[in-house]
């Protein structure tokens, strides 16, 4: 389990995942040795899996983002698998989700405008194997995107 | 809105960064058969243009003690009495709370909310969401599992 420690190198280096361990160790008041080994340990268990680069998918064109709440038909047995497997070959699909509640499967997809997404969402998505119900809302706007944990 | 457009090599070098976003450019370079210099310049590009925006940690969510994200659908009950900033200051407010969207459809907002296990998350719910100025129907769905992708890139 994490310590005071880990949590506190934790909370500064999400702040800013791109600053050097010596500012690190410095904001967390911790040695940097202590900063490095830390970060290796968390690294070896599988806590910080690693850091991936924000795309912002508007710079590249995409202006529209739309959250796809769907139920499966789950009286096919294979129905989950069958439509995971089908919705990755979706290159405008940026994020699979399941669920246990109403819904059963989300997916997160973008286009570059609205005549796309009637494209989109006719061809390559209402295709998709074993939909029962399909609903969408539509993204107004990001109003918080925190990406920091209440460490 | 303009747009940056890419070319293969953008594309390849994108790839990469969203999967390690701390590797360097010689580094890079290196897989992708191109220069240092040449490399430093496309990230250079990618992030000027605001296509590469930052970066972010991945963690494992269960490991860091927090068992559970909850999905909610919220509809304003009192639209137009209280107006949306002051929903969305106080709900922006609430350390749990991981994102916000204004979304268009059955919920006037989706939010995504962690917490360590599902009598932490009933807190959280029952305190601070269900206290929300104008908040009227909430609905919440448990998340199982979870993929980000490529994108079309």
């Amino acid at each position: 389990m994490l310590d005071d420690i880990d949590r506190r190198i934790l909370r500064h280096l999400q702040g800013d995942p791109s600053q050097p361990i010596s500012a690190l160790a410095d904001a967390a008041r911790v040695p940097q040795a202590t900063v490095t080994r830390r970060l290796d340990k968390l690294r070896q268990t599988g806590v910080l899996l690693g850091t991936e680069a924000i795309i912002n998918w508007k710079a590249l064109g995409y202006a529209v983002e739309v959250s796809l709440r769907i139920t499966l038909d789950k009286t096919q047995t294979r129905a989950f698998d069958d439509f995971l497997v089908a919705a990755r070959k979706v290159p405008e699909v940026i994020e699979i989700q399941t669920f246990l509640g109403r819904v059963d499967v989300r997916l997160s997809v973008i286009a570059r405008d609205m005549t796309h997404y009637q494209t989109l969402y006719r061809d390559s998505i209402l295709t998709l194997p074993h939909i029962a119900d399909i609903e969408a809302l539509m993204q107004v706007a990001s109003v918080l995107d925190r990406r920091e944990l209440p460490l | 809105m303009t747009s940056i457009s890419l070319d293969p090599a953008d594309r390849a070098l994108l790839r990469l960064l969203q999967q390690d976003a701390t590797r360097n450019a010689g580094d890079l370079g290196r897989e992708l058969g191109m220069s240092q210099p040449a490399t430093w310049r496309r990230i250079k590009r990618l992030q000027e243009g605001g296509v590469v925006t930052g970066r972010s940690l991945r963690f494992d969510l269960e490991k860091l003690g927090f068992g559970v994200s909850v999905f909610l659908g919220v509809k304003l009950a009192t639209k137009g009495r209280v107006s949306l900033e002051d929903f969305e200051r106080a709900v922006s407010a609430i350390p749990e709370v991981q994102t916000v969207e204004h979304v268009l459809g059955l919920y006037d907002y989706r939010l995504r909310v962690v917490a360590r296990d599902l009598s932490d998350f009933e807190r959280v719910l029952r305190r601070r969401i269900m206290t929300l100025p104008g908040v009227g129907d909430v609905e919440a769905n448990v998340l199982l599992s979870e993929e980000r992708r490529p994108g079309p890139i």
